[in-house]
């Protein structure tokens, strides 16, 4: 536990030193931090409000606004299936359906071991391709339920 | 910077008006009142609630006249069938989002949106309710203020004052669409988060989403409980302002009636916070000048100057949170309201010839956070709860209303004695500026033996609705005792509103501020504009119930705590001399640290 505190303090002091003590630097902040640990703990939230001098309620408030900075813990991976209306008429439903299978988690859900997360998404902007999944930044056009699993095999072989 | 005039019609009537100014306020000006729901006089335009929606010819969609300022030539329809039926719709629309249990609301009569749905004859619901029930369960964690997310329209009118009045920030809008509300961090409990129970967010929520934790039921009971002798204090800022909720008009002094309507509601005893304003002055007024002495003739670097007093609990809590490392600069004095406490189960107990275990201790207060600072665990000195329930200035306009009495018709009645007897300088404690005033009368005497060099005793420059202010006095012909402060100059400095006390905190803390005495009061104006005062609020309501403080301190014989002849007695009596041992096992206590996160 100790070990994980200094290096997210170190991880916030890094970043403060790259953004900046502006409250415009809130969001990199932010992002910088969930890009390595997939989410927004209270302990970092803390850390930033005390950095920037804003109250603990602010750094919350903005956090929450934006669904890809999450407040809860969340898997190694996250993997994103777009829920709006052009992939859901070209089956998107299927595909959540073989992920939960293939993962032994609901949408919402992280893996016991911690790898992976599955979630909904608004829309990611590629409707003519649908349905498209998104692990973490890498965009997936045009799944198959098989090719989904198989993208899936191969993040699970990458990651230990 | 000149100010160019623009010139434009408001429902076909021209009017000519400074240039940046809104199309709410140029309506004002020719008397057509638009409803409003997220504006506020006193903070920044946030144009969010849509309820103040105008047509302005050419314009494609309707306008939230309070965020759109006005433009040479423009035609305003303020009362257009499209605005009627936007507007109306508008109010149908946050209806759909907030628990209607009008009936069961504290804020029943006294709530804008009610009001709004009323005028609008808002009938069957066109929308669909969409109030979850997870959100009717209140946050009831603070002794304070009671949070109600059913009742929320987030017009962020909390927000912002809790931002841009108090910069504590408690409160923030988190999450998105139809998912928005208004919560602490990680919606944690109200009493765990850096809420300083100011209760300013209550006087601007226009529903019944933020209002106190009352206790007028629990008071009721101690009236009727005939075992129980019920003794009650009323502070100096709720006689210039209780009218307003009971029909008179603003800025009226009402301190004889509202002693009159405490005495036939039943109260034991009606006595004065006053009295114990006048004892702070004489407790507070000596540990300035026995710190002054340790500090510039035995050189003693422990003291902590600039001292700062400790009259305002929101004030306290603030201080706990925010600036821990000042915490021994504050005044160890209690507040009035806790000096009265104390000596109510002791001293007052004994001459009437009541236990202290029987009695109960009522406060009326213009303040919220003096709800939270009776229950805190340091406040016990008299071996019980020092007092045992505050009620706002507005609970107690709610309980005259309930007792059937007629306040308008009310005779002037006087408070009880003893610990009923009070000074001028004990009831300018209701505005800012009120303490430093009342203090420098007494000090500066007591140091000088003459009376402080102002006219009429009237210290102006430390007044009025600056944020920060200052002054200066030089001590000049001083008592042989106090010799050593001859000469020096004293300066001083007064804040209102927690945002203004954190301005001077930076400074204190850089060694920025050459202070000896700094006076903070936690509300806009000082407890004139407390969190419990009657609503609504703005700057020149404010103004009204200072110049009545101002009024009423004229009005008095005696204007220097000094000479209130209870206060004389009570340290012949029973408590010796000012920073005695018996004063301070009663009318002291400390501070603790508390997280800022």
């Amino acid at each position: 536990m100790e070990v994980y505190m200094t290096n997210t303090e170190n991880l916030v002091h890094e970043l403060v030193e790259k953004h900046g003590r502006d409250r415009n630097a809130l969001m990199p902040i932010l992002q910088g931090v969930v890009a390595t640990e997939k989410y927004l703990s209270e302990e970092v939230m803390i850390m930033i409000a005390k950095e920037l001098d804003l109250s603990a309620a602010d750094v919350y408030g903005t956090a929450s606004f934006y669904t890809f900075l999450d407040t809860v813990p969340r898997g190694k991976n996250i993997i994103r299936i777009c829920k709006t209306i052009s992939c859901h008429m070209r089956n998107k439903d299927e595909i959540i359906g073989v992920l939960e299978d293939q993962l032994k988690i609901k949408v919402g859900e992280t893996t016991h071991d911690k790898k992976f997360t599955l979630l909904t998404a608004n829309c990611l902007g590629w409707c003519h391709k649908g349905p498209v999944m998104l692990v973490n930044d890498e965009v997936f056009p045009e799944v198959t339920p098989q090719k989904a699993i198989e993208i899936v095999e191969e993040y699970m072989k990458k990651t230990n | 910077m000149s100010k160019y005039m623009v010139n434009l019609k408001i429902n076909n009537i021209a009017i000519s008006v400074e240039e940046g100014t809104t199309i709410l306020d140029a309506a004002k000006r020719l008397n057509f009142r638009i409803p409003t729901l997220c504006n506020h006089p006193d903070l920044s335009v946030a144009g969010n609630c849509r309820v103040c929606v105008v047509e302005v010819k050419g314009a494609r969609l309707l306008s939230a006249s309070c965020a759109t300022p006005v433009s040479e030539g423009m035609e305003v329809f303020t009362n257009s069938e499209k605005v009627r039926i936007a507007r109306k719709h508008v109010v149908e629309l946050l209806l759909s989002e907030h628990n209607s249990d009008c009936t069961k609301c504290f804020k029943n009569g006294h709530c804008e949106l009610q009001e709004l749905a009323s005028e609008y004859r808002i009938g069957d619901h066109v929308f669909l309710d969409l109030v979850k029930p997870k959100d009717k369960i209140q946050d009831i964690s603070s002794p304070s203020i009671v949070k109600d997310n059913s009742k929320c329209i987030r017009c962020q009118r909390c927000v912002r004052t809790c931002a841009e009045l108090q910069a504590v920030s408690a409160l923030a809008v988190v999450h998105k669409g139809n998912h928005q509300g208004i919560s602490t961090f990680l919606n944690k409990p109200m009493n765990d988060v850096v809420c300083t129970n100011c209760g300013q967010c209550i006087n601007r929520c226009p529903t019944g989403a933020l209002t106190e934790r009352n206790y007028i039921e629990e008071v009721w009971n101690a009236i009727y409980d005939p075992k129980k002798f019920v003794v009650v204090q009323t502070a100096p800022a709720t006689r210039v302002a209780l009218g307003e909720d009971l029909g008179v008009e603003t800025g009226t002094r009402v301190t004889g009636k509202m002693v009159s309507a405490l005495k036939k509601m039943g109260f034991n005893k009606v006595l004065d916070t006053d009295f114990t304003a006048d004892l702070t002055i004489m407790e507070e007024g000596t540990e300035l000048l026995t710190r002054l002495k340790k500090a510039l003739v035995d050189k003693d670097e422990s003291v902590k100057l600039p001292m700062m007093t400790s009259c305002s609990p929101g004030w306290i809590k603030f201080q706990e949170h925010m600036f821990p490392g000042l915490l021994d600069n504050l005044s160890t004095c209690k507040s009035p309201q806790q000096m009265f406490g104390s000596l109510a189960k002791t001293y007052y107990a004994d001459k009437v010839n009541i236990k202290a275990e029987n009695m109960t201790v009522v406060s009326i207060m213009p303040c919220t956070a003096k709800k939270f600072e009776c229950n805190r665990p340091e406040m016990r000195d008299s071996g019980f709860k020092d007092v045992d329930y505050v009620l706002t200035t507005r609970e107690l306009a709610m309980m005259i209303k309930q007792a059937g009495i007629d306040f308008d018709k009310l005779e002037d009645d006087h408070y009880d004695s003893i610990l009923g007897e009070s000074t001028g300088a004990a009831v300018i404690f209701g505005a800012t500026g009120g303490v430093m005033e009342a203090a420098l009368r007494t000090a500066y005497e007591l140091v000088t033996g003459n009376e402080v060099p102002f006219t009429n005793l009237n210290i102006k420059p430390v007044r009025g609705m600056e944020g920060v202010k200052e002054a200066s006095i030089k001590i000049k012909n001083t008592v042989p005792a106090w010799n050593f402060l001859e000469g020096v100059e004293l300066n001083v400095a007064v804040a209102h509103g927690l945002s203004n006390a954190k301005k001077l905190m930076e400074a204190v803390e850089k060694g920025e501020a050459n202070y000896h005495f700094i006076e903070i009061m936690g509300c806009p104006g000082g407890c004139i504009g407390g969190g419990g005062q009657p609503i609504p609020t703005s700057p020149e309501i404010r103004k009204k119930r200072t110049d009545a403080i101002y009024a009423e301190d004229m009005g008095m014989n005696l204007r220097k705590s000094h000479e209130n002849p209870e206060v004389t007695e009570v340290y012949k009596d029973y408590l010796g001399t000012p920073l005695g041992h018996k004063s301070h096992e009663l009318l002291h206590t400390h501070y603790k640290v508390r997280k800022r996160y």
